[in-house]
């Protein structure tokens, strides 16, 4: 079967930006090029899709959600997390392991797969746990995991406080260039935090989280990361303290990736003022100030990713009282139009954000996928940025609420997203989804 | 004027208008406890729910007395009796009280918001009791009454707030009330009790008790949760008191005629030594009957229909 | 009616609150914010003048005793109530400007029941109204005017920097 995508205006980043057409043949890539429709003869094994006015680019890649299964399915799924990732545009997704059981086995990892295959939306990529159970003690069976299918370790939401089991977790993982991650706070200095703490968490009575817990943490990991030549990979970097020394590392030659979250670029904790738990997530939303080295970071390429961490929970959870309530928002679904905004704001150009989105983070995970190489797999998303909507929790594809960005108004619309040349996910001209 | 409030969350979203007005209308109810007859009609039929999920005898007891001074129907939910324990979200158990068609509920709550986010969703008049370590509007609102009852006014004084301001919802809503009513607000606690920033909010911060208490009208003092001491907020007890404690030789500092307030219960010999509670300088005792004016008044005022 | 003829009919109630009352022994005056405490003041000054003794005085708020407290929008601003005698065993006169439905009497009533048991309640008005809508008769009146249900009618005091007067005024805006 071949599949013909014309008119588009393509972005395949570091490899081609301007109008051409998409020729797709089983599912994979078969070239870039400028008028292949007048090339080619229409045939009935031809299908066409006319891209005129939209950007055509690689599906993107996220680094960074949590689907919850197995064991938290009424928060969301396999199934549902995919059809939330390509709703947004995401044809690539890496699961954290803070499941139950935590991924920290084969058995788990090849579950996750299997759920993944049967839903045949995106791809989902398992990300292994560093320790047994995630507690910090002793390694997981992180050869395993490979094999498995892994593509990273991380014991995410519960830092890897041990500094010598972060080493040893380094060390080995190089035998298997698999990328470490860890969640970057100081669960001592965090301690009861909620918020950042700050003017703000002052004002509300709220216990904060200091930079310092994220900071000090960051550090650690660089100087471990330097000291053992592991591929370290830093999420959701939220303060300027680690913006900073990211990118004293890369200056020294530290293997080092970082990404950043939509709403650590969008939101400051201003908008915790409410107590609406739908603000609250870990790291927390910073000052402005930090928002703007987290934006600056963006724009020098320290942060080389843009991943969602999303985290679905149930509406209920988050109608608890702010601090009892649990962390994290979903963000699949509106990652695109937070990105595009920084173009708008002349911080990155449009082909900068997509590569943000789409070979920055494969290539921090050694993924075959973000880019339309001939060859390759024919992930791709139709988008229009310039296409306004307003954020509806209710009209989301996960199985949870909660976002912080109900109401707002969104420039940039997901308009077609295909997986292996399949249309997986089409928004409905002028219909409510 | 007329008060605009359904809600009393805290004293931030109250002006100085609304503050007056409070301390205004708590003036006849004072009378009112004064009587062999302790009651008035005005609240008849109306009922009020105290909901506290933190045990405090005293302030449930001060609103409770309020509200049945003012002939308001009073019961008491208190999580022992609730079925949070069971899972059931706070909002939950709130809509099922508000369904047996309450006008005020009462509400004291760890968590610092829980009354504003609750406000959001009901009906009923929400009164926060104290949340967290956010807000405890009333208790300012007793304090600010009986300074302006021993003082005659508010505007221009010197107020010290001295102790645990970090985690202390007296001080955040005194340090509010204060400020919004034109007094010196300097507060005085070791660093590690002082939460960042909060200069901003109009305050003077010392770390030095003597310093602070130099020439000052009034001394709040907070009480020390004890349990802190674990947590390295302070080294021990012998050493807050010896640095922090407020003892007759240091009250010289002050001015005259001093207040010595304290929101209760009072750790003797920490925050406050024996001689100083037992002084006249110190108010305590009024503090505690001005709560109930206060009370019985913003009930009032929050009566009417919605 | 003007001052002179309020003058007038506040000292024959004076006099007729003694008659009635055999002298002021365990007499005391109660006037109802606000224009009840003026009137209230002023008899006290008569009778004292004339007895030649003191007699209590006492100022009552009725507010959180009326009746339609839960039906109205915004709550009335409340003043003090001061009775700085004990009511108990005495020959309670409350006094008031005008006398119409009888409510704020039913009030001042039971907020006086609530400080004691008065031997006797009496009641002195300047004006009677009429259209009572409660068992209420004044046992002292300055003058009765009849008058419509709509109309209202309004006392001026010089202790409240007017001219002493009574006006009816037709509409139902009250004058400021």
């Amino acid at each position: 079967m071949t599949l013909l995508i014309t008119h588009g205006h393509v972005i395949d980043p570091g490899r081609w930006n301007g109008e051409a057409d998409v020729l797709i043949h089983d599912g994979r890539i078969k070239a870039v090029e400028p008028k292949l429709h007048a090339k080619l003869e229409q045939s009935a094994s031809l299908t066409t899709i006319d891209a005129t006015g939209l950007i055509v680019c690689p599906g993107f890649v996220d680094l960074h959600v949590h689907f919850r299964e197995p064991g938290f399915e009424y928060k969301e799924t396999i199934a549902t997390g995919s059809a939330a990732a390509v709703a947004g545009g995401f044809t690539t997704v890496c699961c954290m392991p803070n499941t139950r059981p935590v991924n920290d086995s084969r058995s788990v990892t090849e579950f996750i797969l299997a759920q993944a295959a049967l839903t045949k939306k995106a791809r989902v990529l398992p990300i292994g746990a560093i320790t047994k159970g995630s507690k910090g003690e002793e390694l997981a069976e992180i050869g395993e995991l490979y094999e498995a299918g892994c593509v990273a370790i991380s014991d995410d939401g519960m830092p890897v406080m041990n500094s010598l089991v972060m080493r040893r977790a380094m060390e080995y993982a190089s035998a298997f260039t698999l990328p470490v991650i860890d969640h970057c706070e100081d669960s001592h200095l965090s301690q009861d935090g909620s918020m950042n703490e700050g003017l703000v968490s002052t004002e509300l009575g709220l216990p904060g989280i200091p930079n310092a817990a994220e900071d000090v943490m960051v550090a650690r990991n660089l100087a471990l990361a330097e000291f053992t030549g592991a591929r370290l990979h830093l999420p959701h970097v939220s303060t300027a303290g680690s913006v900073r020394m990211v990118r004293e590392a890369k200056a020294r030659g530290v293997a080092v990736t970082a990404e950043a979250c939509p709403h650590h670029f969008s939101l400051t904790d201003e908008a915790v003022r409410s107590y609406d738990a739908n603000a609250k997530m870990n790291p927390p939303l910073r000052t402005d100030a930090d928002v703007l080295a987290v934006k600056d970071g963006l724009r020098d390429h320290t942060i080389d990713v843009v991943a969602t961490d999303h985290a679905p929970h149930a509406v209920q959870e988050k109608q608890w009282p702010f601090d009892s309530a649990p962390f994290g928002i979903i963000g699949l679904e509106t990652a695109l139009p937070l990105t595009l905004n920084l173009v708008e704001e002349g911080i990155l150009t449009l082909e900068q954000a997509v590569a943000k989105l789409t070979s920055a983070p494969a290539r921090a995970f050694n993924l075959p996928y973000g880019t339309l190489a001939p060859g390759t797999a024919a992930d791709l998303v139709l988008l229009n940025p310039n296409a306004s909507w307003i954020v509806d929790p209710a009209q989301s594809y996960s199985l949870s609420r909660n976002t912080p960005f109900a109401g707002w108004t969104m420039k940039g619309r997901v308009e077609k997203t295909l997986v292996g040349g399949a249309v997986v996910y089409e928004t409905l001209p002028r219909q409510p989804r | 004027m007329s008060f605009k409030h359904k809600d009393i969350l805290s004293i931030a979203a109250l002006s100085p208008e609304d503050v007056a007005l409070i301390l205004e209308a708590a003036e006849p109810f004072k009378e009112v406890s004064g009587r062999e007859i302790k009651k008035v009609p005005a609240l008849r039929g109306k009922t009020v729910v105290n909901l506290f999920f933190e045990p405090s005898t005293r302030t449930r007891t001060s609103f409770e007395l309020a509200a049945k001074r003012l002939s308001a129907d009073v019961i008491n939910v208190s999580p022992s009796s609730s079925s949070v324990v069971k899972g059931e979200t706070l909002l939950d158990t709130i809509r099922n009280v508000e369904s047996m068609q309450t006008d005020v509920l009462v509400l004291r709550h760890s968590s610092a918001g829980a009354a504003t986010t609750l406000a959001r969703h009901v009906r009923s008049s929400v009164i926060n009791a104290g949340d967290g370590w956010h807000e405890h509007p009333t208790q300012a609102l007793l304090d600010l009454f009986t300074i302006q009852e021993k003082k005659g006014g508010i505007r221009g004084l010197q107020v010290a707030i001295v102790g645990d301001v970090a985690h202390s919802r007296v001080a955040r809503s005194n340090i509010r009330a204060l400020t919004k009513m034109g007094a010196h607000v300097r507060v005085a606690g070791p660093p590690t009790m002082i939460p960042p920033f909060l200069e901003r909010l109009g305050v003077r911060v010392f770390h030095h008790l003597d310093e602070a208490l130099s020439g000052v009208d009034v001394i709040i003092t907070l009480r020390l949760q004890l349990e802190r001491q674990g947590r390295s907020f302070f080294p021990s007890i012998r050493e807050y008191s010896r640095l922090y404690g407020l003892t007759a030789e240091r009250l010289q500092r002050a001015a005259k005629d001093a207040l010595v307030m304290h929101p209760g219960p009072v750790n003797r010999g920490i925050e406050i030594s024996h001689d100083v509670a037992d002084s006249r300088s110190a108010v305590i005792l009024d503090q505690v009957s001005n709560g109930v004016a206060v009370r019985m008044g913003l009930m009032y005022l929050l009566s009417q229909l919605h | 009616m003007d001052g002179q003829e309020m003058a007038r009919a506040l000292t024959r109630m004076a006099h007729e609150i003694l008659e009635g009352n055999k002298g002021c022994q365990d007499v005391a005056l109660v006037g109802i914010r606000t224009g009840g405490v003026f009137l209230a003041q002023r008899l006290q000054r008569l009778i004292q003048h004339v007895e030649q003794t003191e007699i209590g005085l006492g100022e009552l708020d009725i507010t959180l005793y009326r009746d339609d407290l839960a039906i109205r929008k915004h709550q009335p601003i409340l003043k003090k109530t001061d009775i700085p005698f004990h009511v108990s065993g005495l020959k309670i006169v409350l006094v008031d400007d005008v006398l119409f439905t009888g409510r704020t009497i039913r009030a001042a009533m039971d907020g006086l029941m609530d400080l004691g048991r008065p031997m006797e309640i009496q009641l002195a008005v300047l004006v009677d109204r009429g259209h009572r809508q409660l068992p209420i008769r004044p046992h002292y009146v300055g003058k009765n005017i009849p008058t419509a249900q709509d109309e209202i009618i309004h006392v001026f005091f010089e202790e409240a920097g007017e001219e002493d007067r009574v006006a009816k005024l037709s509409s139902r805006r009250r004058a400021s």
